[in-house]
């Protein structure tokens, strides 16, 4: 399935760029910054994570996604506060309907039910004990169906079921297809891979040569 | 999980929005007002792109810094008391005459924070994300940047938690400027790879 955040090579996106303002400022309104701030806060406050906040911005219906960055920050972090029992649902539109001058009934605190995983510590890099699978030189196949049991993923689209050259092997880190669903750590090492952009896009491509830090459980050896 | 068709309210304008949500959970005290304007306020002043401009000033004057910086990135960042959030692990690319490398998130819009401050829009645009890692050469032209046939274009796509920070070449006709003169004539934009340092 195609989906809007995954948009990599996507055609319906190849519209003009926008102009690069060198002074843009971090936020360019108020509510922007707040946002932000609210959007961090509320991750911690859901017992939630990097993975799983990532996670809620796909889930943002396409138009929202698409009507900026900090509108799906916000929305995420309202999923996220929902899904973990701190906001009831309807709880933000009565808040704003009331602060508006509405006369507005709203729902009470629900119970909370974060999720519990065990943290191997903070950040997402990890040490583990497996010896990493591939090497710098190794020609490797990207899978083009993951085997995990969720719908998050750091394999783009374009990049599935695509041969390239391990270039670096980067330190392990969290698997986020795992931790965003709070299923576990399960920590792995990250390789760089190359790709060149035939083999990503066809002949006649542009030259150019695509490079992806890509999770083991995305790979396997060439035969 | 929640049904997030019921999430979001269009008639609510995003600004209202945030308001209401600052409003629940500061009355039940699970934020407060201090550590909200604490991250707007540092991420408005103390993380953005001239920490990172003063990264690539350093590494242009000082040529053991420069290969400490590409050896280990974050360790050398980390030297100038740059480091945090979206900068776990950073990775240094130098762009040369002959090679050129572009830094890009297509999954979302993932960025080296403790360098380059906040993402700008460009970066998180739609158009940018799509088409960079198909037609990078395109896309660098379209913002002004032409590179020559023989250049080895190469494209990050930011996957996992290693964060990229280009090293621009620097500009012909800057050998007299102090690296403290050198920090302002480098732009996030370079430092993404987008565009090229000019000279003043």
């Amino acid at each position: 399935m195609e989906r809007v955040h995954d948009m990599g090579g996507q055609d319906r996106f190849s519209g003009p760029l926008p102009p690069i303002d060198r002074d843009e400022p971090a936020f360019h309104e108020p509510w922007e910054g707040k946002a932000f701030a609210l959007a961090l806060l509320a991750n911690r406050v859901a017992g939630a994570n990097l993975h799983a906040f990532r996670h809620a911005i796909e889930r943002v219906p396409e138009p929202d996604y698409l009507s900026g960055y900090y509108e799906r920050w916000l929305a995420s972090a309202e999923i996220l506060l929902l899904d973990s029992g701190i906001v009831a649902p309807g709880a933000v539109e009565a808040r704003a309907r009331k602060l508006r001058g509405e006369d507005v009934e709203e729902p009470g605190a629900p119970e909370p039910h974060k999720p519990e995983m065990p943290s191997g510590g903070p950040g997402n890099l990890r040490q583990v004990d497996a010896s990493p699978s591939f090497a710098v030189g190794d020609r490797v196949t990207t899978r083009t169906e993951i085997d995990t049991p969720t719908d998050h993923t750091r394999l783009p689209g374009y990049a599935r079921g695509r041969t390239g050259t391990v270039t670096a092997v980067r330190p392990a880190m969290v698997w986020p297809d795992t931790a965003s669903h709070f299923l576990g750590e399960n920590p792995q090492h990250v390789y760089d891979v190359a790709f060149s952009s035939e083999e990503l896009w066809g002949a006649g491509a542009e030259p150019a040569t695509v490079t992806i830090d890509l999770y083991e459980n995305y790979l396997e050896k060439t035969s | 999980m929640t049904d997030v068709a019921d999430t979001v309210e269009p008639a609510i304008d995003p600004a209202l929005r945030a308001e209401a949500l600052e409003s629940l959970l500061l009355e039940r005290g699970l934020v407060d007002t201090k550590t909200i304007e604490g991250f707007i306020h540092t991420y408005e002043t103390a993380v953005g792109p001239m920490n990172g401009a003063k990264v690539v000033a350093k590494a242009w004057t000082d040529p053991e810094y420069r290969q400490r910086l590409l050896t280990d990135g974050t360790a050398a960042i980390a030297e100038l008391g740059f480091k945090g959030p979206q900068g776990e692990h950073m990775v240094v690319v130098e762009n040369t005459p002959s090679v050129h490398h572009v830094v890009v998130c297509t999954l979302c819009s993932c960025y080296p924070w403790p360098v380059l401050g906040l993402p700008p829009s460009w970066y998180k645009d739609p158009a940018y994300r799509a088409r960079v890692v198909k037609e990078p050469r395109a896309v660098l032209a379209e913002w002004g940047t032409e590179l020559g046939p023989d250049v080895d274009v190469q494209v990050h796509d930011s996957s996992s938690e290693v964060r990229y920070l280009v090293l621009p070449e620097r500009p012909p006709g800057t050998e007299g400027m102090t690296e403290e003169e050198l920090v302002g004539l480098v732009t996030r934009d370079t430092m993404v790879g987008v565009r090229k340092v000019q000279a003043p």
